[in-house]
């Protein structure tokens, strides 16, 4: 084997949980830490709730309104908004972080689980879907 | 002239769609063959430009008058009252003027050419999880369970409700435009003029387009105003100086009547934007106190200052619907009938059969099955929640004479013809929309309701 990512890609789904959206601090982006029953024989209810809750600060840190953001607004503005054909937003920096930070959990902790996290960007930020693979052994070396 | 632009930009778009049909093989695909953009396949009523760059709502609607009458009454403006001013006043004129022109332009087609903030509809599994998590906490009663779930949101109940089109509870504010076949989050409204919904992602440049456009509107009546005063100082009057300049009056009559409804227009969106509201909440009551209990605005952050830094000058996140991200290759040999049909746009029915194949196969490779990609009976998994949905959303659509009577498929073809059948005839959308200038949609219960 030469990865256990992707090991994982030719083993068997037997499930899929889906990690839905908390709304109740308004319309910022920010999952659920509920911990979800299918997940309880795999992983630790502790770092599964830690993963949650660094991508939810994560996010937060994405939308944050600032003196950062509203210079990078007003200068969009002065520009008619021509800015961002070259410059990539603070949103966009902060995404690319979260995808390489998704991948890390991956590789570290999820995989030799026999789990799988997807970004929420690919599905437009309404869920954390988490992939279960049915063997277990897949990916511990 | 809508048609011909729309037939000349519509090869370009699908200039790449011909390598497809040459190369299609009849049984196993090399990975070589060319891959496929996300929005090639996107289930909702937009159109899509410049290999998925730009995109705009189902049809351009008014657009074009808006832009025509922008630069008509512009052009007049520098042609005929410009070199009078210049001479009678200052230089600053034509530059003032030429500065809020290019403004409006830049605004106008930002607004126009922006992803609003749409949301990708739910794939397959998430879909059936959300509907065994509705179907576990319901009563088990004989009606339907509802479709709707309550949250708190700053010790204020709100309502979350579920759309049968995208497959998922709605985020707050968020709405589903009918026009355009898409949730839309912090869902203002869809304007015809702009050709395009109004929602988070656009909504500072469309208040940026109509307080310039007011500014414009406003130079030019005033300048035009004072060109015709000064001329008819001279020897012959203003009946005189109307015959030397005749254009002005028709600059007028344009700007006099933009000027109310763009003025107020752009008064009631400086109110909502102080509020934190968008023109749906406003227009529904969501969060005024006529049920006699203090609701307020749950979203407003009380200070009119900070409301309007955050709406205007808050992040724009980026799209969420990744135009132009490639679709993974596919390795299911059924995709190669449908994809010797013609491409989109060039037939209805064939149309109807491409992006029925691809949107299916766009779904198979979440669930990680092979399903018929032509509208065959065969239902695939999510059956249930697929024909209950399609049974809704199917009442705003017409349906094609001419379709095979597989349920599974019928509902899902018939939102595409009427971007197929209706854009190639153009002009005939148009006289359905003009006398409503502002579109208010929320999912199964549509409601048109002219503003001005």
């Amino acid at each position: 084997y030469t990865h256990s990512l992707q090991d994982l890609r030719q083993a068997a789904v037997a499930s899929k949980v889906f990690v839905q959206r908390d709304y109740t601090s308004g319309t910022i982006c920010k999952f659920q830490t509920k911990f979800p029953a299918e997940l309880e024989s795999r992983i630790d209810k502790q770092q599964f709730e830690e993963t949650i809750q660094t991508l939810n600060n994560l996010y937060a840190e994405a939308e944050k309104l600032g003196g950062r953001s509203y210079l990078e607004g007003c200068l969009a503005c002065l520009t008619a908004y021509t800015i961002f054909l070259c410059m990539e937003t603070h949103y966009e920096k902060v995404l690319k972080k979260i995808a390489k930070y998704i991948q890390e959990q991956n590789e570290k902790i999820y995989a030799p689980l026999g789990l799988l996290l997807t970004d929420p960007i690919e599905r437009g930020l309404r869920v954390v879907e988490i992939t279960i693979f049915e063997d277990r052994s897949i990916g511990s070396r | 002239m809508k048609n011909c632009e729309y037939q000349q930009i519509d090869p370009r778009a699908l200039g790449t769609s011909n390598t497809r049909t040459s190369t299609t093989l009849p049984c196993g695909r090399k990975n070589s063959q060319r891959l496929r953009r996300k929005w090639e396949v996107f289930p909702g009523n937009n159109r899509f430009y410049c290999d998925g760059r730009i995109m705009m709502g189902r049809q351009c609607g008014v657009l074009p008058l808006t832009i025509g009458l922008i630069f008509i009454t512009s052009g007049l403006f520098f042609t005929f009252d410009c070199p009078f001013l210049v001479d009678r006043l200052t230089v600053f004129i034509p530059v003032i003027g030429g500065v809020l022109f290019v403004f409006v332009i830049m605004t106008l087609l930002q607004t126009s050419f922006t992803d609003p903030g749409i949301l990708p509809r739910a794939l397959p599994d998430e879909a059936v999880d959300i509907e065994r998590q509705i179907d576990n906490s319901g009563s088990a009663s004989y009606r339907p369970p509802p479709r709707t779930k309550e949250i708190l949101i700053n010790d204020q109940v709100v309502k979350l409700k579920y759309c049968f089109t995208c497959k998922m509870f709605r985020p707050p504010r968020t709405s589903h435009c009918s026009m355009c076949d898409n949730c839309v989050e912090r869902f203002d409204h869809h304007c015809p003029w702009v050709g395009n919904c109004v929602g988070k992602r656009n909504y500072r440049f469309f208040y940026a387009f109509i307080v310039s456009l007011s500014f414009l509107t406003s130079f030019i009546f005033g300048c035009v105003i004072t060109h015709l005063t000064l001329r008819s100082q001279g020897v012959n009057g203003i009946i005189q100086a109307i015959q030397d300049s005749p254009a002005s009056v028709a600059e007028l009559v344009i700007c006099f009547f933009s000027i109310w409804s763009i003025l107020g227009l752009s008064g009631f969106h400086t109110y909502l934007v102080a509020s934190n509201l968008t023109t749906n909440e406003d227009i529904k009551g969501s969060w005024s106190s006529k049920r006699g209990e203090e609701s307020g605005n749950p979203y407003t952050y009380n200070n009119i200052f900070t409301n309007c830094c955050v709406v205007l000058c808050g992040p724009i996140p980026p799209s969420l619907i990744d135009r132009r991200g490639f679709l993974p290759p596919d390795d299911a040999p059924q995709t190669v009938t449908s994809d010797t049909e013609l491409p989109p746009f060039m037939s209805k029915n064939d149309a109807n059969m491409c992006t029925q194949g691809t949107k299916e196969l766009l779904q198979s490779m979440a669930l990680s099955t092979v399903i018929q990609s032509t509208c065959t009976p065969g239902t695939p998994k999510t059956a249930p929640v697929t024909q209950e949905s399609l049974l809704r959303t199917v009442s705003i659509t017409v349906s094609p004479p001419n379709r095979p009577p597989s349920t599974g498929c019928s509902g899902h073809q018939a939102q595409r013809p009427i971007d197929v059948s209706c854009s190639q005839k153009g002009n005939k959308r148009s006289a359905h929309h003009t006398h409503s200038p502002l579109i208010l949609s929320d999912g199964p219960d549509m409601g048109f309701i002219p503003l001005n």
